[in-house]
């Protein structure tokens, strides 16, 4: 019979996490020993009708009590502190990662990689490079839990969530979904594929990919109209979007906001919310209007024009 | 020396037993009608009534769990469907949370001792806490009759948008029995507060009451404080589920982490209700079977204190995979590394207390010692879960579950047990049979290790709670879990039945069978009505045993 006792390891995040976890496991010992032993020694010692000095002490109570709240104190600090180093690890994506978009709903996982391939419940990814998962929910809160990754995050619909890691071990891993999420939560499960770079480049090629995804937002951003006051023309309604995504915005608010993906979807659903200085509010909200997927495809847009200006007509008119 | 002296009738408990034969108690004075019992205004017939409430509750939540752990053992979900599942852990966790462990030790032996440990007649408010009891039992039908009509799948912690918008079972009833079950909660708070100010006995200053008085009145303050955020969290649920008002759902404009942080801002502080009152219960038992004054008073008062207030500066620690910020999420870990300081300075003070004292292993004293080290378990693996970093891979698994049932079946449940057997004679007039007990008590520990501990590993492992069907590899730790329910299970049914049986067979109590110091013993076993013949003064600290003498 086989008892496991660590899931698998295949990332240094999830060594970090372990590490952790031994330390801690140790720290309980040694005070379930400090505790306990002269608990049963007492215990023994002291039961009743076994001879034993029962005199009354006097120990000096302020002293004692004073030294068991300061160590524990102490040694929690050193503990926190292991704790938050591993979780800035976890929480602060490297800037050179590759992204993929993934939407949650009841009770599946959609993946859609920039190159335009898309799959359900599986996730295919080189080794040795960072990944940048964007995530999204249709509907209510899932999380995304990769447990040989060591790495969770919730998806809450209304906003984006970030996760990122970077495999260094091939093979197939779990994904789970971890936020209770209705009937079929428990099924709401899938894997996460780690290829190496050559298999991951015949994969890509493999599946046949239509359009990209910023390619495909094109066609959004055409068909729902934003082209129509998000552009060049004589009258301005609208700030340009080109070269917008990941630089300050300044808002009418006088707050200064960078234009991330959370910027871009609350600007796309919610407009009056973050209006920029010198704009009024003339475009209508996409709430509801907007599938997640189509709502990423568009950001996916904006974002592969982030490298160009705007033309001249528009600083002008500006 | 002897706690008698302290009391100015100090013959009242023996010569009462002398010199009448049927001796008037409150069991027998006010009638045994059914009447008399539910209209009494007696905080020891309002206990036995929350007791009796209890146990109803407590049997179907843990029948829910046997059918869990029963569909575990396999990893495919093939003994009922997942809709059933999901209603059945739902079941589980709303009743054990707010119809067993929140009332167990207040409401049932804090109703019936606090009173008698103030050398009080009653509570401040007798009527009010009669209204707790109704209330309690009012949400408490609400509850089942959610059930009835067909369940809920929402688990114990109502997330948004799923229980406002997406779920189609019976939500509302559910919400609104938690809702007016609150009230009870409150009013019971509030009772006990100013029953501990305004009706101490002569002579019992603050730092001469037991400690289980300053565990209920820390306790009570958190239930006065956090019960109110729960029911407007709730109410606002309502709100959006039933006239799609945008509170939580984004579809409606409003934030579904909102709900995240109203809900924990009361949750985590009931976790506290749910294990103050088991510390308080450990400092009586653990003095009297060692015959010691306990050690450190003062430190042991104030960490209840310090416990209640820390205990409302760390819901954050529930949220740290939700998306909050990366900063709040540091600053949640580090108060809850504080917040457990308070509970480390407890164990270490129990433990020097047994320092050559005189130990005897009675039923009580057994519980107590499995509290001692089943709690430090769930206490040190909080730790892991207070490390944010570790967090964030154990959050929503096993893990949890494996480390909040530590806490409150392996702490609250147990203590819960010791004070019942502890004041057993004080509420029956009748002994327990002792050997029945001590083996209750090994059963209910090995069973309660058994079930949970594999649980911890299966966390680790990876297996998300709430899961109906899971992966292979992880069955071996489920099946010793539902092996060790198993056992667990005789562990509460043996009780169950020697309780029971004690009532006609036990022997007869002495008005103080374990020569404890606390004012409830002063008074005969049954207590009469108004508990006190004449009202005891108090003149000393509390636990003055000597080991020497016993």
């Amino acid at each position: 019979m086989n008892f496991p006792l660590f899931p698998p390891e295949a990332s240094q995040i999830a060594r970090q996490t372990d590490h952790l976890l031994v330390a801690l496991v140790l720290f309980s010992a040694f005070t379930l020993l400090v505790v306990f032993a002269p608990m049963i020694y007492f215990l023994f010692k002291y039961r009743r009708g076994k001879k034993a000095d029962r005199r009354p002490v006097h120990l000096p109570e302020t002293v004692i009590e004073v030294t068991w709240t300061i160590i524990p104190a102490i040694v929690f600090t050193g503990l926190f502190a292991w704790g938050a180093n591993v979780y800035w690890a976890i929480e602060r994506p490297p800037a050179d990662a590759m992204e993929i978009s993934v939407v949650g709903k009841q009770w599946m996982w959609k993946m859609e990689h920039p190159e335009g391939n898309r799959e359900i419940d599986e996730l295919h990814v080189p080794i040795g490079r960072n990944i940048k998962l964007t995530l999204a929910s249709q509907d209510v809160i899932h999380s995304f839990f990769l447990p040989a990754f060591r790495v969770k995050q919730d998806v809450v619909p209304g906003r984006y969530s970030t996760l990122w890691f970077k495999a260094d071990k091939l093979g197939t891993f779990h994904l789970f979904c971890s936020e209770y999420c209705g009937t079929h939560h428990s099924a709401m499960i899938g894997s996460l594929i780690v290829l190496t770079p050559d298999e991951y480049q015949k994969w890509l090629m493999h599946g046949a990919p239509g359009p990209t995804m910023a390619q495909e937002g094109e066609g959004l951003y055409r068909s729902y109209g934003c082209s129509g006051c998000h552009v060049r023309s004589t009258v301005v309604r609208a700030p340009p979007l080109e070269g917008l995504y990941g630089r300050p915005v300044p808002l009418q608010s006088g707050q200064i906001v960078t234009a991330d993906e959370g910027y871009l979807r609350d600007s796309i659903l919610l407009p009056a919310k973050d209006l920029v200085a010198g704009y009024t509010n003339a475009m209508p909200s996409f709430q509801g209007h907007l599938s997640e997927d189509d709502l990423l495809k568009l950001i996916a847009y904006i974002k592969s024009i982030s490298d160009t200006t705007p033309t001249q007509e528009t600083e002008e008119a500006k | 020396m002897n706690p008698l002296e302290n009391v100015e009738n100090p013959a009242s408990g023996t010569e009462y037993f002398a010199t009448q034969r049927t001796p008037k108690n409150y069991l027998t004075e006010g009638g045994h009608t059914l009447k008399s019992w539910l209209l009494t205004a007696d905080h020891k017939r309002i206990g036995l009534l929350y007791l009796y409430s209890i146990l109803f509750y407590f049997t179907i939540a843990a029948i829910a769990a046997a059918l869990m752990r029963m569909e575990l053992i396999t990893p495919e979900g093939d003994m009922v469907t997942s809709e059933t599942y999901n209603k059945l852990f739902t079941v589980h966790g709303t009743l054990m949370v707010w119809f067993f462990l929140i009332p167990s030790i207040p409401a049932v032996l804090g109703n019936f001792v606090l009173p008698m440990m103030l050398g009080a007649r009653d509570v401040a408010f007798p009527k009010l806490n009669l209204l707790s009891w109704y209330l309690f039992n009012g949400g408490g039908l609400l509850a089942l009759y959610s059930l009835v009509v067909g369940g809920v799948d929402t688990g114990w912690t109502f997330y948004t948008p799923y229980s406002s918008t997406y779920s189609n079972s019976h939500v509302i009833a559910m919400a609104a029995g938690i809702f007016i079950a609150g009230f009870g909660t409150i009013l019971t708070g509030l009772n006990f507060i100013i029953t501990t100010h305004k009706l101490r006995a002569p002579g019992m200053t603050w730092f001469r009451m037991p400690l289980f008085i300053w565990s209920l009145y820390s306790t009570s303050v958190i239930m006065i404080l956090a019960t109110p955020v729960l029911a407007m969290t709730l109410a606002l649920m309502a709100i959006e589920r039933l006239w799609g008002v945008g509170v939580f759902d984004p579809k409606l404009g409003g934030d579904p982490i909102l709900f995240q942080h109203l809900f924990w801002f009361y949750s985590h502080p009931a976790v506290y209700i749910m294990i103050l009152p088991g510390m308080g219960v450990v400092s009586e038992v653990i003095t009297c079977f060692s015959r010691k004054p306990i050690f450190g008073y003062h430190f042991i008062a104030f960490s209840s204190v310090a416990i209640a207030v820390l205990g409302f500066m760390v819901w954050g620690h529930h949220m740290f995979t939700s998306g909050q910020s990366i900063y709040a999420g540091l600053v949640f870990s580090f108060l809850s590394y504080m917040v457990a300081v308070p509970s480390a300075i407890k164990v270490f003070n129990w433990t020097l207390t047994l320092y050559r004292g005189s130990i005897s292993f009675n039923t009580p004293m057994i519980y107590i010692l499995g509290f001692i080290g089943l709690f430090t378990i769930g206490g040190l693996t909080g730790l892991f879960l207070a490390a944010v970093g570790l967090d964030v891979h154990v959050q929503d698994t096993y893990f949890i579950v494996a480390h909040f049932h530590y806490i409150m079946v392996g702490g609250m449940v147990t203590a819960f047990m010791a004070g019942l057997h502890y004041w057993w004679p004080k509420i029956t007039g009748r002994m327990y049979p002792e050997k029945l007990g001590q083996l209750a008590a090994l059963t209910m520990f090995l069973g309660f290790n058994l079930t949970f501990f594999p649980q911890f590993i299966l966390g680790y492992l990876g297996m998300p709670r709430r899961y109906h069907a899971y992966a292979p590899e992880f069955q071996i730790y489920n099946v010793m879990s539902s092996a060790g329910a198993s056992i667990l299970a005789v562990g509460y049914l043996l009780p169950l039945i020697y309780f029971i049986w004690s009532l006609k067979h036990g022997k007869k109590a002495a008005a103080n069978p374990w020569n404890a110091t606390g004012l409830e013993w002063q008074t005969p076993s049954p207590p009469p009505k108004h508990n006190f013949a004449e009202t005891p003064v108090v003149d000393g600290p509390p636990y003055q045993y000597s080991a020497e003498e016993a």
